[in-house]
């Protein structure tokens, strides 16, 4: 079959079981958006901006498990992706990001909306590719999208001439990806297994640190069976909320680091044994990194080599996928268990941390004035654990994954190594594409919200009915926060007081605006925001000065947190 | 520690930028780089003597492993290898020095390329050390230039990379 090259690369892409594309048109991709009505499977969502094209595709994925899809033009349609690339690359998120690229003979001309975005990309990106060549075109899809999703997951963008997309030749498509230099281990090393059941049985007091690998290797299952068989509290990362249900009162500790619960860093702190899985030992969760854990015994089981032994010495290494190498732990365990009581063999240690959890609990006051806290609180009881949440990052982000109880993998979408404000509105949009039946908010700030604010037309056109709930407190929050604590409470720049009116602006949009200002009007507001069919925007109008705790100062171990 | 890497890479445009990139990007430091093609013209080989300690270099080598076009990295750290490198020297020659300047290229086996009237350019082959004494050695005569190759290497004995 001779096709050209923009006829390839749909048929690729649905072949590939593409369906949906997050994109922007313009010169360079002409051609490809020429022939896309002719691929009806193909459905394409016109976002507003290309930065949240590719947000929306990084939500699609993260809440579908799918790779994420987006086309967009050259020059300044690929610098746009940029960011959008980077938060997916910090993060592990599989993509596949198409750029139109000037004709072959015209690059480093300097030419019209030209850009190196392969040169531009190559750090922040898993793989790129340059396609000089329309032969190599269907290899080069294939290849993409099997990088993207296997290992560890990452963005991978394909740059494609105009001319290229132009081109004819005989289709077929490749049926297998045979990359030489490209081999992830999936099955962890079995002596190594049996070195850590070993550890894991004759530990006093073991904690489980689970990270963003066990959502993306859809481990939750195997981690929740292995921490309860054996009785092990767990702790997660930002990025691994989700994967242990944080209604689990016994074991289940929350979030650790800069911002985490008092029990999980005191547990992290005091533990003998740490079970790092699928994390990565991030500077917001280690603080000071010679004190973290100084008392265990480290075992980390990455699928990613270069993630051990990067910023901790680790005792027992196992390179593998996580719920493979969960899996094959709990077939061991099984094997040689002594039938022992585990809850009470752990008693001891989780009384302790029992106690860490009354001590300091997550709290906080309210007054006349509504906390942010609350509203996260009232969200997660009106939505129990099944909504998909996403948010902004700052102090809205800290909130959530304080006090929202997540019980679901892939319930929480956010921008946790790169920390992109802007990310949780095209995010939720890509979510609500994956999952139209789905209660999908996006938690934001007054400040962030306005960093992708344009794609609220998207959702408007697509009729994707997220809630966007703006913790409005005048400030850019965080840094107003930082300043309170280490910069002698020089607010500079940090106030923000001329934003738009968010409800006036949600009815310019043609969708429903909703203000809170009082404690009182809250759980209206939500209730009438979650029975909207359509979009919706909640103003809430919070406590100003409000700030996220505890906290560790940067550079502190994780221990020594500040509790109010 | 200085260690000297053996890398096997795809031969494709853009791959000596992701190395390069990655070393820039990752605070690692390059002391000298050489790549060519193998004798399979798809691969090629890159020779990169860098510096740092033991946790540095396992990072260095799995982050290279870890790119996509990368074949395989070997760090030859004990003695079973052979590295060499090539310099070129211009030197200022005159009737006073000409003939000690001769017989020091004797001594370390190099060859004189290219003479004018007043400067000669030697090739010296050799491994790094033999490269800087010779060098010394040429200071005082006055050196206007000189163009270094990078060191290559190679494992002793019949083992191969592939």
């Amino acid at each position: 079959m001779r096709l050209k090259g923009a006829q390839i690369l749909l048929e690729t892409l649905v072949r590939e079981k593409t369906e949906v594309v997050f994109g922007y048109p313009g010169g360079a991709v002409i051609d490809i958006y020429h022939e896309l009505p002719n691929y009806p499977s193909l459905k394409h969502v016109l976002v507003r901006h290309e930065q949240g094209a590719v947000h929306a595709a990084d939500g699609y994925a993260r809440a579908s498990g799918k790779v994420g899809v987006c086309l967009v033009t050259s020059g300044p349609g690929a610098t746009n992706t940029v960011t959008g690339i980077a938060t997916a690359c910090m993060d592990s998120i599989p993509l596949v990001v198409f750029t139109g690229q000037v004709p072959t003979m015209l690059i480093g001309n300097d030419s019209f909306q030209e850009a190196d975005i392969v040169g531009i990309t190559r750090p922040c990106t898993k793989h790129n590719y340059l396609v000089k060549d329309v032969e190599e075109l269907a290899q080069t899809v294939k290849e993409a999208f099997y990088i993207a999703e296997t290992g560890r997951p990452g963005p991978v963008l394909v740059d494609l001439p105009k001319d290229v997309m132009n081109a004819f030749c005989e289709y077929r498509y490749p049926s297998v990806v045979k990359l030489r230099s490209y081999n992830p281990t999936i099955k962890g090393h079995t002596g190594q297994i049996k070195r850590i059941m070993a550890e894991i049985l004759k530990a006093e007091k073991p904690v489980l640190y689970a990270g963003g690998g066990v959502i993306s290797s859809n481990g939750s299952k195997e981690l929740i069976s292995l921490a309860r068989k054996l009785s092990i509290p767990v702790t997660t990362t930002l990025m691994g909320l989700g994967a242990f249900p944080e209604d689990d009162d016994d074991l289940s500790l929350g979030m650790l680091g800069m911002h985490g619960a008092y029990r999980a860093n005191m547990a992290a702190t005091n533990c003998d044994l740490l079970i790092a899985v699928g994390a990565r030992f991030d500077d917001r969760v280690t603080g000071k990194i010679d004190e973290f854990a100084a008392l265990a015994k480290i075992i980390h089981i990455d699928i990613d080599p270069t993630s051990i032994s990067k910023n901790v010495q680790v005792d027992i290494p196992i390179v593998g996928d996580v719920k493979a190498t969960l899996k094959h732990m709990l077939e061991v365990f099984e094997k040689e268990d002594r039938k022992e009581d585990w809850g009470e063999v752990r008693k001891d240690w989780l009384q302790q941390i029992n106690e860490w959890k009354n001590t300091y609990p997550l709290e906080y006051v309210q007054k006349d004035v509504i906390k942010p806290q609350f509203i996260v609180e009232k969200f997660s009881e009106a939505t129990k654990g099944e909504a998909i949440i996403t948010t902004e990052v700052g102090q809205n982000q800290m909130w959530t994954a304080q006090y929202f109880k997540f019980i679901k993998p892939r319930t929480f979408l956010t921008s946790g190594g790169l920390g992109t404000m802007g990310y949780g509105l095209p995010a939720a949009i890509g979510a609500q594409i994956a999952f139209p039946g789905r209660v999908v908010i996006d938690i934001a700030g007054d400040g962030s919200i306005q960093m992708n604010i344009q794609e609220l037309a998207t959702a408007v056109q697509y009729k994707l009915p997220i809630k966007i709930a703006i913790l409005n407190n005048g400030y850019l929050g965080m840094v107003r926060q930082w300043q309170e604590l280490f910069y002698q409470k020089r607010y500079s720049n940090t106030v923000m007081d001329i934003v738009p009116d968010f409800v006036k602006l949600a009815e310019a949009y043609g969708i429903l605006g909703l203000r809170a200002t009082e404690p009182k009007e809250v759980v209206s507001v939500i209730e009438k925001a979650l029975s909207t069919p359509g979009p919706v925007i909640m103003d809430f109008v919070v406590e100003p000065e409000e700030g996220v705790y505890p906290m560790v100062p940067a550079g502190a171990p994780i221990n020594k947190m500040l509790l109010v | 520690m200085r260690h000297t890497l053996s890398i096997l890479v795809e031969n494709k445009s853009g791959v000596l930028s992701r190395v390069a990139g990655l070393f820039s990007g990752r605070g690692f430091n390059i002391e000298s780089l050489s790549v060519a093609e193998t004798i399979d013209p798809m691969v090629s080989h890159m020779t990169i003597v860098t510096r740092g300690n033991d946790q540095i270099l396992e990072q260095i080598t799995k982050q290279l492993n870890k790119l996509i076009n990368i074949i395989k990295v070997v760090d030859f750290i004990n003695g079973d290898f052979v590295d060499r490198e090539i310099a070129l020297v211009k030197v200022s020659v005159n009737d006073s020095n000409r003939s000690e300047l001769l017989s020091i290229i004797d001594i370390f086996r190099g060859k004189v390329v290219d003479i004018s009237l007043d400067s000669y350019v030697i090739e010296i082959t050799g491994d790094e050390d033999k490269i800087k004494a010779i060098i010394t050695l040429l200071k005082p005569m006055g050196i206007k230039e000189v163009t270094r190759t990078g060191t290559v290497a190679m494992s002793r004995g019949s083992k191969t990379k592939n």
